[in-house]
């Protein structure tokens, strides 16, 4: 059996790889027929992943509920790739993949670390799949979201005073409000509606009183977000703003400005809250303050260290030793059991998420879309640069959730809509074709036959 | 136009796939999509012109939807008249080429190239954080004593043996054909605080280089082959600066006495031996463990070497002679007439064996370790001179050192009254130090003021043959300055030439030492007196430093320096 056990450890190596360089190459591919069939085989790569870590987890947990949830996890990526093939054709094909691929990678670690988790993990990501099916339809039919400016800020921000009283009560532990069983995280929340702020501000209006305003909305949201002690969203909503004001304006001199002014507020931040300080300290020095703040990346640190390149294989690792393994540390154990050569994969496989989005924001033509797109697209790759590299003591660790791998139901959800809401602007481009040359021939109308003559025969007019 | 697509899709993926994908592609897309339209249509085109012009900077019915205007105002208008005349060659019956659609259609690239770029630059940095982390911080990470996770290796890895470094194994696993497993130490007790033991908690070099001993650099290939093959790899050695012929000598003189005996490197803070008595055969821990836990008199388990606390006696004098020195008091200058006696208060102070000096300098009051001369130093010099000294020289603090090592106790304050104060300044008072402390410091003397790190782990071995992490000497800190420890190594050197250690005079090596008789009170209630022995030799080229302590051995003069004698001249005399 340890032979089965040491083999697979490599065929997870063997698939991972297997799957990141299909995607990437069709994220350069341009024939259509020989992508969809690469990304069916993305597809079955995922199948084979899952079938194969949960049989090593029910061959050691004996735990049958656990053969349910694979059954049920086979289903849903089964019903979602088929579902999306039959009724949104158009859709890219590669971020269904590549959101179920994640998925099922944290499906995988979860259920090892923490079996009852995993279900309620599956429950709401598959819950957040069929919302997220109705998204595309939203976005097509309905023209209103880019109007909708200030109901934006104001949700966001009456949201985000939520939580900061709630921190506030709880002393800095609490972030989240409990209804009815589920808890809801309000920042995840609010980092779609703040991208859809500033991008239906700075779409209406790139003058410098726009982005002045947008400036104003946006830093009110990073420092409820900082004073409530979530750092790490805080610093996603900042990366965000600078990113989508850059894009409008396309003016240097705005991203510029926020750096600078985003490293003097890092350095009073540092100096006058001792939870930023702390998270410095600990970061330079995990070992000096071990018994404290230091314990956590300590134990990430030893986590990816015992995994090493090629991992210890799944079960004959020690994960559970590092505190929040399946959030904010998810990545630590997933480098200790698969190894990380797969934790590199698993890297490229979020780059390739990202510079999908990015296409499709490129290839958007109504700006405030296009804006919204990159935004969110944004808010993706930077979570994952600030989770991956806090927890392999690149940067201080700001407790964020890996997306769509760490468990956490509100960081899926919102996940999974953030990239169904990019789903829908992507097929919502296939329209813009038709909805463009419908809006000409109203333009066209209006302006009257005269206009066009006398540009065509301007001799006439002379 | 067509030709140049079809080309592109025969060709398959092109080679920079970000860059196609970035820009250039859409308009591919969407020029071709376009043309269609395009030609079936003239007038969607010239509409196309009209709009073109007519809906820059009109944002006043904005609803939203469609953007043209990527371009600056001027440069839009500009691009309006090429189409203009595009559009009258259009007419002509013309075709659009690829270069009037990308006039047609501005797409914003620079930001988002810069943007992707800057991105794809933090993915990479991620990734070169995980190689980086893998090649070069893993070990030093996973050395942490902290890391109590290698002990799941041993499912993987044969324990790598702990060598002495002249070559001799010190600790060693046997692995018989069955599976079976056992920790050998040869060396039974000799080596018990130092290489320490792997079951009970880990404890010594064992503890220390953990994590070395259970990684296994055994080639990639051979690993996978072992992994299928269910053998186990065979774990790095470990090369120790211990050397076994100075812990023979080491051993054998200590003899009977319970104490400690360190003798290290001044140069480079290697330590040669490290022996302390009494202590246990970490062979058959599993059956003695229980009851040397339990036992609270012996202490077996303690490292008196390290952790032993001891009044550190007349080897103090060291340190109130720097700090008299440092209060800018002259040495050359001192005269002093020791009757034996020095009443402070109501305090009596005595010389040892109530000896009498009489009329002295410092080399001699030094020399013949005089408690009244130094009672009279201590006064002169005060206690806030003295504490400032004894901190530099890291009494109280903590102590480099790859073993636990106690930090020392010194309270005395500037409050503590001049009674507190003499005996503080020859050494009795309530100051405790370990040997370790007082050999670091005569080490830094040695050595000009500079002390080294001191470390037991030379480098690993692969079972390849590579050395790993060798350690290189460092500096750790100066304690004091080179004029200092000139006079220093004189009183020293007076002490071995005519004083209370000239037992070690006259031989073909040049020692220079302190020693010291620390009285104590025995749980019984008389009085006992422990042995010290501080001191290195070679002189200004210094070779070894030794430090000697035998608890309730008397005199220094009469078993500490007697144990150092024995250890120098086995040593000395192979040469």
């Amino acid at each position: 059996m340890n032979i089965i056990i040491q083999l697979t450890k490599y065929l997870f190596i063997f698939l991972i790889l297997l799957f990141t360089v299909r995607g990437l190459i069709c994220l350069a591919l341009k024939n259509e027929k020989r992508k969809k069939k690469i990304l069916f085989g993305q597809f079955r790569v995922i199948f084979i992943f899952e079938i194969l870590g949960f049989a090593i987890i029910l061959y050691n947990t004996k735990n049958m509920m656990m053969a349910m949830l694979l059954a049920a996890i086979l289903i849903y990526d089964a019903v979602t790739y088929v579902s999306y093939r039959l009724i949104y054709p158009d859709a890219s094909m590669l971020l269904v993949n590549n959101m179920l691929m994640l998925l099922g990678i944290g499906f995988v670690m979860i259920a090892r670390l923490n079996p009852d988790q995993a279900i309620k993990q599956f429950m709401i990501a598959a819950a957040a799949t069929v919302i997220a099916f109705i998204i595309p339809v939203i976005i097509r039919r309905f023209r209103f979201f880019s109007r909708l400016t200030w109901i934006y800020a104001v949700i966001g921000i009456a949201a985000l005073c939520g939580v900061l009283v709630l921190a506030r009560m709880s002393g800095g532990a609490k972030l989240s409000i409990s209804v009815g069983g589920i808890t809801i995280q309000f920042s995840e929340l609010v980092k779609i509606t703040l991208v859809f702020f500033m991008g239906s501000k700075l779409a209406k209006d790139r003058s410098f009183q726009s982005v002045a305003i947008t400036t104003v909305v946006a830093a009110l949201h990073v420092l409820i977000l900082v004073l409530s002690t979530d750092l790490g969203t805080a610093l996603v909503f900042f990366v965000t703003y600078i990113v989508m004001v850059f894009v409008a304006t396309r003016n240097p001199v705005w991203p510029l400005a926020g750096l600078a002014g985003g490293s003097v507020a890092a350095v009073a931040a540092y100096h006058l809250f001792s939870h930023v300080k702390q998270r410095v300290v600990a970061w330079k020095d995990p070992f000096a303050v071990y018994d404290t703040s230091g314990y956590q990346i300590a134990q990430g640190l030893f986590a990816i260290g015992a995994g090493g390149w090629f991992g210890t294989g799944l079960f004959q690792g020690k994960p559970k030793t590092i505190p929040v393994a399946t959030k904010d540390f998810i990545y630590a154990a997933i480098c200790e059991e698969f190894g990380c050569i797969f934790g590199i994969a698993l890297l490229l496989i979020c780059m390739c998420m990202y510079l999908l989005i990015v296409n499709i924001s490129m290839l958007i033509r109504n700006r405030f879309y296009r804006l919204v797109a990159i935004g969110l697209g944004t808010e993706y790759a930077f979570q994952v640069f600030l989770t991956v590299g806090g927890v392999t003591k690149l940067i201080p660790m700001t407790g964020i959730t890996l997306p769509l791998v760490s468990y956490g139901g509100s960081s899926v959800m919102s996940t999974i809509i953030m990239l169904a809401i990019i789903q829908g602007l992507y097929l919502r481009r296939e329209d813009e074709g038709e909805e463009f040359i419908e809006t000409l021939i109203e333009e066209e109308n209006r302006t009257g036959n005269e206009e066009r003559d006398r540009r065509r025969r301007p001799e006439y007019y002379a | 136009m067509r030709e140049r697509k079809m080309i592109q899709d025969e060709e398959g993926p092109s080679l920079f796939p970000g860059m196609e994908e970035l820009g250039i592609g859409s308009i591919r897309r969407m020029e071709e999509r376009k043309a269609d339209e395009f030609e079936e249509d003239a007038r969607f085109e010239r509409a196309l012109l009209d709009y073109d012009d007519d809906s820059y900077d009109d944002d006043s019915d904005y609803d939203g939807d469609y953007d043209e205007d990527y371009e600056e105002p001027e440069s839009v208008s500009r691009k309006g008249k090429v189409l203009d005349r595009e559009s009258e060659r259009l007419i002509d019956g013309r075709e659009l080429t690829a270069e009037d659609l990308k006039n047609l259609r501005p797409v914003g690239r620079g930001p988002y190239l810069f943007i992707s770029c800057t991105f794809i630059l933090l993915f990479l940095l991620l990734i070169g954080q995980v190689v980086y982390f893998n090649l070069y911080q893993k070990d030093a990470i996973l050395d942490s004593p902290y890391n109590r996770r290698q002990n799941s290796l041993s499912d993987s890895i044969i324990r790598g043996r702990i060598l002495s470094e002249d070559g001799e194994a010190l600790a060693y696993t046997y692995s018989g054909d069955d599976g079976y497993e056992e920790r050998v130490y040869p060396y039974a007790n000799m080596y018990a605080h130092t290489v320490g033991y792997a079951s009970h908690g880990k404890n010594g070099i064992e503890s220390v280089a953990n994590y070395q001993l259970m990684t296994s650099h055994t080639n990639l290939i051979d690993q996978i082959a072992n992994d299928f093959s269910g053998k186990k790899n065979q774990g790095d050695d470990v090369v120790t600066t211990l050397n076994t012929r100075m812990t023979q000598y080491a051993w054998d003189a200590l003899g009977d006495y319970r104490g400690a005996v360190i003798v290290m490197d001044p140069k480079t803070g290697a330590i040669l031996a490290m022996v302390a008595k009494p202590n246990f055969d970490p062979n058959t821990l599993a059956e003695t463990w229980e009851e040397m836990v339990s036992d609270s008199s012996n202490s077996q388990l303690l490292n008196r070497a390290t952790q032993g606390l001891y009044p550190p006696g007349s080897t103090f004098k060291i340190v109130t002679t720097l700090a008299y020195m440092r209060s800018k008091h002259n040495l050359d200058t001192f005269r002093y007439d020791c009757t034996g006696i020095f009443e402070i208060g109501n305090t009596t102070v005595h010389c040892y064996k109530d000896a009498v000096h009489g009329e002295e300098d410092f080399k001699y009051a030094f020399a013949h370790s005089c408690n009244t001369a130094f009672a009279q130093i201590g006064l002169d010099t005060g206690a806030k001179a003295l504490g400032d000294t004894a901190e530099k020289l890291l009494i109280g603090k903590e102590l480099p050192s790859d073993l636990y090592a106690s930090k020392s106790r010194y309270s005395l304050t500037e409050q503590s009254g001049e009674a507190e104060l003499v005996q503080t300044a020859f050494g009795q008072g309530k100051t405790l130090v370990t040997p370790y402390q007082m050999a670091l410091i005569v080490a830094a003397i040695a050595n000009d003021g500079v002390l080294m790190k001191p470390y037991l782990i030379d480098h690993a071995v692969t079972p390849t043959g590579k050395i790993l992490n060798q350690t290189k000497p460092s500096k750790y800190t100066t304690l004091m300055t080179k004029s200092e420890t000139q006079v220093l190594k004189q009183l020293m050197k007076a002490v071995v030439d005519d004083g209370s250690a000239s037992a070690l005079s006259g031989r073909s090596y040049e020692v220079a030492g302190k020693t010291g008789s620390a009285e104590f009170t025995k749980s019984d209630g008389t009085v006992g007196t422990h042995s010290w022995f501080v001191g290195y030799t070679g002189g200004e080229n210094p070779d070894l430093v030794i430090s000697v302590l035998a608890e309730n051995g008397g005199a220094g003069s009469s078993t500490a320096v007697p144990i150092a004698e024995r250890i120098l001249d086995s040593w000395y005399s192979e040469w």
